[in-house]
């Protein structure tokens, strides 16, 4: 009787934070749902405004003239297979080209002495503090005297050119103990080689991380994009959302808006499902 | 295989002089442990002949060569650390190999080498693994043969078991001192540790403060200690020092207690001076109340051993005094027992500087 109403209650509390948690997934996932849902729909029923919530027959249609057409019904676009190319390189660069600078200014920071160090040190931590939205007007400027627009490189190198993740990596490098760093001397390791030998991949783990969240970061870039970006072959996933949507003067293609956004959903969710297994597998071998 | 030559060697960090001025010459295949305090710089001393600290004055030369200005690598030396310092994501025979493959050692010259190393350590079972899987023991084994496989002039060792516990010290103590009689390396040794020091030393070298208080052999540096400092590191319990002054004619030392204690050889030259005496716990024996040098204490703690027993006592004057004697003799707190010291067991240093007065 007494064991049982234990367990009772047990249940209870077990049930409480599962409920709550359920009821967060939710409100998170419908509208991801109704995305998905209407992504299967054709643009009339969508428009009607009542949108079932049981997917439809359209999704072959949709989805393939959201990848590959450049127009809708109603307006033209830039297909999706052109959009994802371009911020697919634009995430990737972002993502590898600051990972790049901000290790090995890490390394030199935390590992060398040299003259007026830590002025380099606070210098690359104040970009911290200059994100592009801040530095926007001088920095087109430059690209722009540069004849960068519509170019790859004035899309990613001003997003690239801030070491942020440096400070990360230096606490990092910081718990390397000073006796691995002597006996890498001792065995004749020069500076490149015990970066690449040890440095590097005992930061596996931390890189993993860093590549997944700089990846949806410059995914999701906007400002920089709209301002450098003038021809379609250079319109970046996230812009075109938003140029799909139009001002009111034209009913929208709401069936290929929301296919496109359910595949611009898919590279930044892939990132994080692959790189989990990194994680993982920096947790699980438990290297120090 | 080497000498390494240390001479009048200086080391500062900016005002601090932690190293001031030491020679040491180490014999081709000797064992030298550099033993002391923590503090007293050991291991910027043996960190200056590996290289990896600079040298602010004097000389260290490797086989005959003069090091000062070379690189660790290009030194010829391996160094074991405190903490093993093994690469973690690299397996035992990787982490063995690292500094061979470095030094462009064809693939089956370094194969054959680890396979020597890990039998010698007994590794064979283990060279897959990362460091993490392994035990400290295993461990230190392994950063000790990252130092053999280079078949160095000179092997550094600073505090290498330090962090094992205290039955696997033992262990691995007598597994160095094996290896090195086997392969007969120079060796610098580092450690606070005055067993180690003892059982495993050619030469042990005595710092305090950055000077060498004493090099000598083990057994040297215990019957002879140069200092009071050396006296007292030495030792378990350590030394009895007491007050004492040579009497007018030079034969005998006059305590403060009243004790009258004979001396071996006269010291005719020394007549009337204060001393500092020293007895070692184990020196001191039971005796007749009218024994030469008895002197009565009162015990206040005693230590049984099992193999031998160690009594804390206090002299008429107040003085404390430590006896160790062998077994498992009868006595108790508050006994009143009679000791001498037995006869040529007494140290004589310097009141002022504690430097040992020169045999008579
Ligand atoms: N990098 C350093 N900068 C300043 N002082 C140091 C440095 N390294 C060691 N010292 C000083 O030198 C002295 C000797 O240190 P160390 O050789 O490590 O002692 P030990 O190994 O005998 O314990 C200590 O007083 C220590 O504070
Ligand atoms: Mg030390």
């Amino acid at each position: 009787m007494t064991a049982s109403h234990t367990t009772g209650g047990r249940r209870l509390i077990d049930l409480v934070p599962h409920i709550v948690l359920i009821v967060g997934v939710l409100i998170f996932a419908f509208p991801i749902y109704v995305t998905l849902i209407g992504s299967t729909w054709d643009s009339a029923t969508i428009g009607r405004g009542n949108l079932p919530l049981i997917p439809g027959g359209e999704a072959f249609n949709n989805y393939s003239q959201a990848w590959s057409e450049s127009h809708g019904a109603r307006a033209s676009y830039t297909p999706v297979r052109v959009m994802v190319l371009n911020s697919l390189v634009m995430a990737l660069a972002i993502a590898l080209g600051k990972i790049a600078i901000s290790i090995l200014s890490a390394y030199a920071v935390a590992f060398f002495r040299f003259p007026f160090r830590m002025a380099f040190f606070w210098m690359i931590f104040i970009t911290l503090m200059l994100p592009v939205e801040v530095r926007i007007i001088p920095t087109y400027k430059v690209v722009a005297d540069l004849g960068l627009i519509d170019s790859y490189a004035g899309l990613t190198i001003p997003l690239i050119a801030s070491a942020t993740a440096t400070l990360l990596f230096r606490q990092f490098f910081l718990t390397i103990p000073d006796e691995l760093v002597e006996a890498a001397r001792i065995d004749g390791a020069g500076a490149v080689r015990f970066f690449l030998d040890v440095v590097l991949p005992l930061s596996k783990t931390n890189i993993a991380a860093l590549f997944v969240i700089l990846f949806i970061y410059g995914w999701n870039q906007y400002l920089w994009p709209l301002l450098i970006t003038n021809s379609a072959d250079m319109e970046t996933i996230v812009i075109g959302i938003t140029k799909m949507i139009g001002t009111g003067e034209a009913a929208n293609d709401w069936n290929l808006i929301m296919a496109t956004t359910v595949l611009a959903m898919l590279p930044p969710v892939a990132v994080v499902v692959f790189m989990q297994r990194w994680f993982v597998k920096g947790l699980v071998d438990s290297e120090k | 295989m080497a000498t390494v030559d240390i001479r009048n060697v200086r080391k500062s960090y900016g005002p601090v002089e932690a190293i001031k001025g030491i020679d040491v010459a180490v014999q081709d295949g000797e064992f030298l442990v550099l033993l002391g305090p923590s503090g007293c710089g050991k291991s910027t001393l043996l960190r200056m002949v590996a290289g990896l600290e600079g040298i602010t004055g004097g000389e260290i030369a490797i086989g005959g060569r003069v090091v000062n200005g070379l690189d660790p690598k290009d030194r010829d030396i391996a160094m074991v650390f405190q903490n093993y310092a093994l690469y973690p994501h690299m397996s035992v025979f990787d982490n063995m190999a690292y500094g061979l493959k470095i030094r462009g050692i064809p693939k089956p010259e370094i194969q054959s080498r680890v396979a020597k190393a890990a039998e010698i350590l007994e590794l064979g079972r283990f060279l897959d693994r990362r460091p993490s899987q392994l035990s400290g023991g295993q461990r230190q084994r392994v950063a000790m043969g990252r130092a053999i496989v280079r078949e160095p002039s000179a092997f550094l060792f600073d505090e290498p078991l330090s962090n094992l516990d205290a039955k696997l010290r033992t262990q691995m103590r007598v597994e160095i001192k094996r290896l090195q009689d086997r392969l007969g390396i120079t060796s610098l040794y580092v450690t606070h540790d005055q067993v180690e020091a003892m059982t495993l030393a050619d030469r042990i070298l005595v710092m305090n403060h950055g000077v060498a208080e004493q090099i000598g052999t083990p057994l040297e540096v215990y019957q002879r200690p140069a200092s009071l400092f050396v006296a007292g590191f030495i030792g378990s319990p350590p030394m009895n020092v007491l007050d004492g002054r040579i009497d007018p004619a030079g034969a005998a030392i006059a305590m403060p207690g009243g004790a009258v204690l004979p001396l071996a050889a006269p010291r005719a030259a020394d007549a009337g001076r204060a001393v500092k005496l020293g007895i070692r716990p184990e020196h001191l024996a039971l005796t007749a109340a009218d024994a030469p040098g008895a002197s009565s204490i009162q015990v206040e703690l005693v230590e049984a051993l099992g193999a031998d027993t160690v009594v804390y006592g206090r002299l008429p004057d107040g003085e404390s005094l430590v006896v160790r004697m062998a077994g498992l003799p009868a006595c108790r707190e508050g006994d009143r027992l009679t000791v001498a010291p037995q006869p040529g067991a007494l140290h004589l240093f310097d009141a002022d500087g504690g430097r040992r007065l020169a045999e008579a």
